[in-house]
């Protein structure tokens, strides 16, 4: 980049202006990564700068994105027909950075996809997006077809023998297709059940074709990276991770939003500081850190940092680092009903303990929140915790997904489980007209 | 189902084999081919799936079984637009109950009801990616924020009014 910016990813985004064409993405620095990865870096020298960057997936899973890359058979793209997919299927409750930056800067992810693609050798590229993002879906057409007429996408792009194209699949919304397999699946036109591993995408893909599948804001990191160095973007996290993370908040805080942090930043500075704490008349009760799949923290667990390790360590998961606030005024086991309800409908029914299971930990506390929950619905709720729940004994990662804020739950607010029993009714005597 | 419907239009058959030349099987096209329909007639029919199923080489329950799989594919009719008021969990924390029990009372339906007039079909939704400003909601194609009941009712006085 032509200035180095300690927030690569936001750097060009600007809400008003709307995205930038070809040429201001140039003027920006864009650009100079594909020039200099397609004009004399091996794609071996770009998956070992992408590894020392100590880039890991930012979809949620946290995987080293070198390392992925690294299972990937090593033919020229002209070979073998392989993949490089970008996951923008983000439908994690709570989470919505992937559409800003869709929406922001599309030709970043362009560039990101064409140096993933050089990396692993691959000539055709998928955007994944999810149906409902519209205005993110005519950005990213309008991208493509600029890039692509600008001869950045297609065949022997710079004059240097490597082709690659991107086209955009628009899904038709559901959650598990954010599961890689399953997004697999959906492409190849089946019901998006997932897959099992081995054989891994890498080698075993879409249309049995080695695929790479990796996160958008993962992808929009590798232009920066290329461009400045493994260790400028090593050096850009604030722990033992490397990078930027767009954090997001929200829930009743006073400013609701995504901010492109350090990876590591305490989980109070971007609670405090820059979604303003909370709103007036509300306390921070408890906190789910990276969507609806990560377990509740509580106030105390507010000074964590928020990297891949430190987080686990508290108890829960970095997630997508986008965090949803429970306050004192909204009921917790309310809460929890509406996350089970989500994942109840999202299962995709292929294995009968998540098809069945999720159905029945939605009816359980149903039941405990209008009234008519009963002291065994506990054990039951822990039982399905302890089942379905990780490492899990479930086809995919959903039921344990589903799982984590459940058994977070069930400790953290274990007097108010007890109280809705004991009295029959839920004592925030909120208005939860069910749907 | 109804079987008024007309049959596709030609350039629409013509585009459905194109997208599904485009993939190394015809069926990769299948979630396209429906969005087609679904564009063009608001929702798919029996009688449009089974030529589409026909256009992918595709027997008309398997592809069914992807129509039925995804939450934006309608196999029954829906009104002229489509209210889909996000369910998830930022959204019901800032209060999209109330609105949802507003605009059901204010519509006369139930959520996955049609008006009688035709006008207005409300759906539930997850999360829509538009958490910084719950309670969220897409009209059509269009995403809108931090909803309240005035902005609802606003928004239904012009969606009857808009063909």
């Amino acid at each position: 980049m032509t200035s180095v910016s300690e927030r690569p990813l936001t750097a060009m985004i600007d809400p008003a202006a709307g995205p930038p064409d070809c040429a201001a993405y140039e003027r920006a620095g864009g650009w100079q990564a594909t020039r200099r990865a397609l004009g004399g870096l091996s794609p071996a020298e770009i998956i070992d700068m992408v590894t020392r960057s100590k880039l890991r997936g930012r979809g949620g899973a946290g995987f080293g994105t070198g390392q992925k890359w690294s299972f990937v058979p090593k033919e020229p793209a002209a070979e073998r027909r392989k993949y490089l997919i970008a996951n923008a299927d983000e439908m994690e409750p709570g989470t919505f950075k992937d559409r800003l930056l869709i929406e922001g800067n599309p030709l970043q992810l362009v560039e990101g996809m064409i140096l993933a693609a050089y990396a692993v050798q691959a000539g055709h590229g998928i955007v994944f997006l999810r149906g409902e993002y519209h205005l993110a879906c005519a950005r990213l057409h309008h991208a493509i077809a600029e890039a692509r007429q600008q001869g950045w996408l297609g065949d022997d792009i710079l004059g240097s023998g490597f082709g690659f194209d991107i086209h955009v699949h628009s899904s038709a919304g559901r959650y598990i297709c954010g599961e890689e397999t399953a997004l697999l699946t959906a492409l190849e036109g089946r019901r998006a059940t997932p897959r099992s591993k081995p054989p891994f995408p890498q080698t075993g893909g879409l249309w049995g074709a080695p695929s790479v599948v990796n996160n958008v804001e993962t992808l929009c990191n590798l232009p920066h990276i290329v461009a400045n160095g493994a260790e400028w973007f090593a050096g850009l996290g604030l722990g033992e991770d490397g990078g930027t993370k767009i954090y997001g908040v929200s829930g009743r805080v006073a400013r609701p939003g995504a901010w492109e942090l350090p990876i590591g930043t305490p989980l109070r500075q971007i609670i405090e500081e820059h979604a303003g704490g909370m709103r007036p008349g509300y306390q921070l009760r408890a906190l789910l850190p990276g969507g609806a799949s990560t377990a509740f923290l509580d106030a105390a667990a507010l000074d964590v940092a928020m990297d891949y390790g430190s987080v686990e360590k508290a108890g829960s998961r970095l997630g997508t680092g986008m965090a949803i606030i429970l306050d004192d005024r909204t009921c917790p086991i309310g809460m929890i009903r509406n996350l089970e309800h989500f994942f109840a409908q999202e299962s995709c029914g292929w294995c009968t303990p998540c098809r069945d299971g999720l159905p029945w930990v939605e009816r359980l506390l149903d039941a405990i929140e209008d009234g008519t929950g009963h002291d065994e619905d506990l054990d039951q709720l822990g039982r399905h915790a302890r089942m379905l729940g990780a490492p899990g004994r479930t086809f995919c990662a959903h039921a344990p997904g589903a799982m984590a804020p459940l058994a977070s739950g069930l400790k953290l607010f274990a007097a108010d489980f007890a109280d809705h029993i004991r009295h029959g009714r839920c004592p925030q005597q909120q208005a939860e007209t069910r749907t | 189902m109804s079987t008024a419907e007309p049959p596709l239009p030609t350039s629409m058959r013509t585009e459905i084999l194109a997208l599904a030349a485009q993939e190394p099987h015809p069926r990769g096209a299948g979630v396209a081919a429906l969005r087609l329909v679904q564009d063009r007639f608001g929702w798919i029919s029996t009688a449009h799936l089974r030529e589409v199923a026909a256009l992918l080489g595709m027997s008309d329950d398997d592809l069914d079984g992807i129509a039925t799989y995804f939450n934006l594919l309608f196999r029954r009719p829906v009104g002229r637009h489509v209210i889909m008021l996000c369910d998830s969990v930022s959204c019901w924390i800032m209060g999209r109950e109330p609105l949802c029990a507003h605009l059901c009372r204010t519509l006369g339906i139930r959520p996955g009801e049609t008006t009688a007039d035709n006008a207005i079909t409300l759906l539930p939704t997850v999360c829509l990616g538009h958490c910084d400003h719950a309670p969220a909601m897409l009209v059509d194609d269009t995403l809108h924020g931090d909803v309240d009941m005035a902005a609802l009712d606003h928004l239904i006085g012009t969606l009857r009014e808009t063909p």
